[in-house]
């Protein structure tokens, strides 16, 4: 874009290539510890697949807790990845251009991790297969399409399977050019990625039509995943809180909220692990910083929706649950940390230019984002099922074992070191993009002043 | 086998008038449908089996306390809110009314759980164990539930599926869809019941004890409920669910003021 130096095509493909073609000190290491951290939670998992899920702390009533709750906080996070690029692609915001691989690539990890959830937390797991698929198995009973159980794993791999082509789409480009760079049996791998890529005038039209192409169908799956999921909650008539129509939007809203978030700290991490601060710059972390908060003045719009909408019945069981949720410790503790920390610290951080360039007080800003929007849907699950319901004779609280706490925080684990992984084989930040941005750059005048154009007008 | 299923259509009748609160059902139940031993620690973690509650209540305040008791089982509803959300059809609804529950099915999603407004769905959360000797008293006719699925009342359809054949049976090996009666089967609890505050029944049996009150509490629904002729009343009868149980209670004229729960 503008505010950073022109760079040659020579150093653009030396610097971005750095992380693929040479070893950082440190990568083996952090891999290990990962490594490490997702065999104890591999371990975990079979423990509690051989000796029940009764190593939980799940009881009755309260059948869903910390799993579901990260499942629906990855699903989130995998929002982030059409947001950036393909809504700001037909925006023609130009300051997407290296955000855009880092935003789609957390997008597929996010969204195999949070694939991981639901089946742990079911009793018999290895059925996965029986719900998942829409398919008999030769035992005469489709999945029930009634319910959001099977609408769930419908939108989640379509979803999955569009990103994955838009992903691929997008790295067609550069991979010609790491086939152009290696040797061997790399080469050869990438050759083959590259399938046959010249960078003709007619390879690139068909490659921008598809990713426009692509970036348009993969709005209204964007919108629907998250609503999907919201519904597991919207369709239960018996959990007072959950049972609301304002969840979808206010999910989706959400998911951006906490997408966005997380990848502008991935870039801020890029920036530090590669040394790419010709590329991710400052101004575009500012960028996403002013686009954070409209997306979370628009969720805090949707909190306060929901609880009104909740409230404005007055119904005894509903006011019920808003009693738990905000006057009954640890809830309300939990709910002042959740508005605190997803609204109000990051936004007024934000506020402030100069601090949107500081990447400290960025990463700050946004790891709270994520911290209250975790907090958000675990305290949307469990206050509605831990609240006495009229017929709930032996009710019980819930706290989370070992197990559960392992599990979840594995998955963190897990998707950093995917993408650490990938930032080894493929470039996290488009070479052709960065390009296509530099040569696309215009400048607007302003008074007297020349200043970039951060949208493009053509 | 038995072609007569569609025919009937079972229901039960709960007179809270009637009942005193002995748990004779609960015990009953829990000898009859191969239910875990609810130890203390089952109790501790709160994942006890009660496939039939006794909810208790009490009114008042020392010395003038009422105890008011509720048997809470599976409803059964005809509009279940637990059937739709099943991915896999473990639980469905059967022609004779009847909410099945198929363990062989059953993932363990627990989404059925938390969409059952009367609370009636217990998780398999361990491996169920009885003391070595006790496993010989298990019934035959039940299968144990392995870890990691979901169970709830069945009305006995084990003792459902045995009246039938002992009805074929009688019959000289042809069916003969006349003769199963409401009194040829009834659940455990029913049978344990010491005050017949359980009653059993076939809805379209004219015979059969609890026909009028269906009729009653079916022709004047919610919204006409000071019309009944009988006690009859559902439970959550608002959310629709529709349940094959019907309660009969007694509008108290002199309630003892001031209550609490447990």
């Amino acid at each position: 874009m503008q505010e950073g130096r022109t760079l040659s095509t020579r150093e653009i493909n030396r610097d971005l290539l750095r992380s693929i073609l040479e070893s950082p000190r440190w990568f083996w290491p952090v891999v290990t510890v990962l490594g490490i951290i997702l065999l104890v939670a591999a371990i975990a998992i079979g423990i509690m697949v051989n000796r029940g899920l009764g190593v939980t702390g799940l009881n009755r009533p309260v059948a869903w807790g910390f799993f579901i709750t990260n499942f629906v906080f990855w699903i989130g996070i995998s929002h982030a990845g059409v947001m950036l690029s393909a809504i700001l692609r037909l925006a023609k915001a130009e300051w997407r251009r290296p955000a855009t691989r880092a935003a789609e690539v957390l997008t597929l990890f996010s969204l195999m991790t949070a694939m991981i959830m639901p089946i742990v937390h079911t009793g018999r797991p290895w059925r996965i297969l029986y719900w998942v698929f829409p398919y008999d198995f030769a035992r005469g009973i489709w999945p029930n399409i009634r319910t959001p159980l099977v609408w769930d794993p419908s939108a989640i791999l379509t979803y999955l399977t569009s990103s994955t082509l838009f992903v691929i789409i997008a790295l067609i480009p550069d991979f010609a050019v790491l086939r152009d760079h290696t040797t061997g049996v790399a080469h050869r791998v990438y050759t083959l990625l590259a399938m046959g890529w010249e960078g003709n005038a007619r390879q690139w039209k068909l490659q921008i039509t598809a990713g426009v192409l692509l970036s348009a169908l993969i709005l209204p799956v964007f919108v629907s995943v998250h609503s999907i999921v919201s519904w597991d909650f919207g369709m239960a008539v018996a959990v007072k809180t959950w049972h609301s129509t304002v969840f979808a939007p206010y999910f989706v809203v959400g998911a951006v909220h906490s997408g966005v978030s997380a990848v502008a700290f991935v870039l801020i991490l890029l920036r530090w692990c590669y040394g790419w601060q010709d590329y991710i710059r400052h101004e575009h972390i500012d960028a996403l910083g002013r686009l954070l908060i409209v997306v979370a003045t628009g969720w805090f719009y949707f909190l306060i929706m929901e609880l009104l909408f909740g409230m404005y019945g007055r119904e005894a069981d509903e006011l019920a649950v808003r009693g738990l949720q905000f006057t009954q410790w640890p809830y309300n503790a939990w709910f002042i940390v959740f508005v605190v920390t997803t609204y109000f610290i990051p936004v007024i951080l934000w506020l402030s230019r100069a601090w949107r360039r500081n990447l400290w007080i960025m990463s700050i800003a946004c790891i709270s984002v994520n911290i209250g929007m975790w907090l958000e849907r675990f305290l949307i699950i469990v206050p509605g099922l831990v609240n006495k319901q009229v017929f709930s004779f032996t009710w019980a609280d819930y706290a989370p074992s070992p197990f559960e706490i392992i599990i979840v925080g594995a998955t963190f684990a897990l998707v950093t070191m995917l993408m650490l992984l990938f930032s080894r084989v493929f470039p996290l930040v488009p070479l052709y993009d960065v390009k296509e941005g530099d040569i696309l750059k215009t400048e607007v005048k302003v008074g007297r002043r020349t200043v970039p154009a951060t949208f493009r007008e053509d | 086998m038995v072609t007569s299923r569609a025919k009937h259509k079972w229901g039960m009748v709960v007179d809270l008038d009637r009942c005193n609160g002995c748990q004779a059902c609960v015990v009953a139940c829990q000898a009859e449908n191969n239910l875990p031993i609810n130890d203390k620690n089952a109790f501790l973690q709160s994942r006890a089996y009660e496939w039939i509650r006794i909810e208790r209540y009490w009114e008042g305040e020392y010395p003038n306390v009422r105890a008011r008791f509720i048997p809470v089982l599976c409803q059964h509803c005809e509009n279940a809110p637990c059937e739709p959300v099943c991915p896999v059809f473990a639980t469905y609804h059967s022609a004779e009314g009847l909410n099945v529950q198929l363990y062989n099915r059953c993932v363990g999603t627990r989404y059925c759980i938390n969409n059952c407004p009367y609370q009636v769905r217990f998780f398999n959360y361990w491996h169920p164990n009885w003391p070595e000797r006790l496993e010989n008293q298990l019934n035959p006719d039940v299968t144990v539930r392995t870890r990691g699925i979901t169970e709830k009342c069945t009305f006995c359809i084990q003792r459902l599926r045995r009246a039938e054949l002992q009805v074929e049976r009688r019959g000289g090996g042809t069916l003969n869809n006349e003769t199963l009666k409401s009194g040829n089967y009834m659940p455990s609890c029913v049978q344990a019941c010491p005050t017949n505050a359980l009653m059993f029944g076939d809805q379209q049996d004219e015979q059969s004890p609890i026909k009028p009150y269906f009729d009653d509490v079916n022709k004047h629904n919610i919204h006409h409920e000071h019309e009944r002729e009988t006690r009859g009343y559902r439970l959550l009868e608002e959310m629709n669910t529709k349940p094959n149980l019907i309660y009969l209670k007694k509008v108290d004229k002199n309630p003892v003021k001031g209550g609490q729960h447990g």
